[in-house]
């Protein structure tokens, strides 16, 4: 392998400074006194981590995104599960078709997965309900709960579920003690890129969110979209620490690249 | 499973799958008919929805001028990102595979990771950094490059710049992928047999890359075109693209049929550009791929 020339050096470290520089920015920004965006020049202020706590309607749709990306990652695991075992275990007629169909939202632009939702929701009436709108996260995360799945079936040995068998244990007991516990890495991986993926969805939910079930992003976007004060640089500092540490504990997991590959 | 009988293990399969697919027919399939029968509809701004079915939506977005417009500075956008992505990202890639194990793996996590953070926090972060107050404008006039701040924000460039920082990742994790099946032998071959090192990358390393810089740019290609946070907010109202029109049909004029048909229009080019680019790439690199 060559080593890499100064030229090739300097063009690395512009390459990250593009890459962080708008992260780095939101982060510094966060720390003023002031009341308008502004760098912290003359000392460290905590003033707009301590307004996030009074602006009630960033703080509501904060909990709610968390509980709507908990719901649906569950959900998301609990569907993809057994249809990830069925599609690396067997080989069946339709089999390409069904993989397909379940990682077709990927190839659908969420601006349209929303405007199908929205006139869903306005027919059957479903609007303004957790529920449904959970079930509009399910859709889009599935595929990322699959795929994490399926990567573990894949490379999982067979031979112990075989043994279990022949020493008599029951399927559903060689499935909860010897199957499930196999895969639990891809499941928790699949689990938390299901989560961050509910958590900032934004272009879908756009379209049906309502004021009672209103997301983070959808509240930052529209509060973006209308002033950009210190607040909201506060509130994105810390996504941006929590969403380090999600990806440092998925990196241990099993390893971001895999998580990453094919994502879109 | 061995235990199970022949006809179980026949059934099995669609018995796993049934709550997943019970969903997607009801959650996906079911929405997406719907809207694609939305887009045939007539609309009244008086009336609203009127029980007659048309094209005139179509036509519309396919003969007026404005609409046009949008789909066209959509796939302009598109085009440029995904260009500007591998004019970048393709040399970072090379330049990240030539380092050492551990500052690998450093470098590579600190490029890939910003893909999990919000959206809505980078397109701020480029706000802030674009506006003609922010960080770019002032740095620029403190050096005396320039006499007044550049308009960056609301600029066809300005949201061509936040896009490449969200999808250049898309480009490196790619690359990646088909630079860690190189044999470094064959660069040392190409070398040692009297090329330079610019006609050994050119001739020996990049023809290699090329499938992952295909595959890089198709997903790059498609989520550009149907990007939304960056064009609404660093575009602005004036530069319109596919998504952000699709948006205000919906959402500020209320005209939802046809809304919906530039929705289809944009799942129809999405994904006939992605299976007709997958299959050439599939085609034309069969022999990489089998190798």
């Amino acid at each position: 392998m060559q080593r890499n020339g100064p030229l090739a050096l300097i063009f690395h470290t512009l390459f990250l400074a593009f890459i962080l520089a708008p992260l780095v920015i939101v982060v510094v920004v966060s720390f003023t006194d002031k009341g308008y965006i502004s760098m912290p020049t003359d000392g460290l202020s905590l003033r707009w981590y301590r307004a996030i706590f009074e602006a009630r309607e960033l703080t509501d749709a904060f909990l709610f995104s968390a509980k709507l990306g908990i719901a649906a990652s569950c959900c998301a695991m609990v569907l993809a599960i057994p249809a990830a075992l069925a599609l690396t275990r067997y080989r069946f007629r339709g089999r390409d078709v069904l993989l397909a169909f379940f990682m077709s939202p990927l190839m659908i632009p969420q601006v349209v997965l929303g405007a199908a939702f929205l006139r869903f929701f306005n027919i059957a009436g479903l609007s303004g309900s957790f529920f449904w709108l959970m079930l509009t996260h399910v859709i889009v995360i599935v595929p990322y709960a699959m795929r994490m799945v399926i990567a573990a079936a894949t490379g999982m040995n067979r031979e112990i579920e075989n043994a279990g068998l022949s020493l008599g244990a029951s399927p559903l007991t060689v499935f909860r003690r010897i199957t499930l516990p196999m895969l639990m890495a891809g499941i928790m991986g699949g689990w938390m890129l299901s989560f961050i993926q509910s958590f900032d969805e934004l272009t879908m939910t756009i379209f049906v969110a309502t004021p009672g079930t209103m997301t983070l992003p959808v509240a930052m976007y529209n509060h973006i979209a209308h002033t950009i004060d210190p607040l909201v640089t506060s509130v994105s500092a810390v996504l941006i620490f929590g969403t380090v540490i999600l990806t440092l504990l998925l990196e241990r997991l099993v390893g971001l690249e895999k998580v990453l590959i094919g994502r879109g | 499973m061995p235990s199970l009988g022949a006809s179980r293990t026949k059934h099995a399969p669609w018995l796993l799958s049934a709550p997943a697919l019970a969903v997607f027919v009801s959650m996906l399939l079911t929405p997406l008919v719907l809207t694609g029968l939305l887009s045939f509809y007539a609309f009244d701004s008086q009336r609203g929805l009127t029980d007659t079915l048309t094209l005139a939506n179509y036509l519309e977005v396919f003969t007026d001028g404005y609409y046009l417009e949008i789909f066209g500075r959509t796939a302009a956008m598109a085009l440029l990102v995904t260009l500007v992505c591998i004019v970048i990202g393709v040399p970072e890639t090379v330049i990240l595979s030539r380092m050492q194990g551990r500052w690998r793996g450093i470098f590579l996590l600190v490029i890939l990771a910003p893909l999990l953070i919000s959206v809505v926090v980078r397109t701020l972060g480029w706000s802030i950094l674009l506006g003609t107050q922010g960080l770019i404008n002032n740095a620029l006039i403190a050096i005396g490059v320039l006499d007044e701040p550049l308009r960056m924000l609301f600029t066809f460039s300005g949201m061509v710049i936040a896009l490449v920082h969200v999808m250049v990742p898309f480009m490196v994790l790619s690359v990646w992928a088909s630079i860690q099946k190189l044999d470094p032998q064959v660069e040392q071959a190409g070398l040692s047999l009297g090329a330079s090192r610019a006609t050994t990358f050119v001739r020996v390393i990049l023809p290699q890359l090329l499938p992952g810089i295909l595959s890089g740019s198709i997903i790059i290609f498609s989520l550009t075109a149907s990007a939304f946070a960056k064009p609404a907010l660093i575009g602005g109202r004036r530069l319109k693209v596919a998504a952000t029109a699709a948006y205000d049909e919906f959402l500020s004029t209320l005209n939802w049929p046809l809304g919906a048909t530039i929705a289809v229009v944009l799942l129809v080019a999405n994904v006939v550009v992605i299976a007709g680019c997958n299959r050439w790439v599939e085609r034309r690199f069969r022999s990489v791929f089998e190798s």
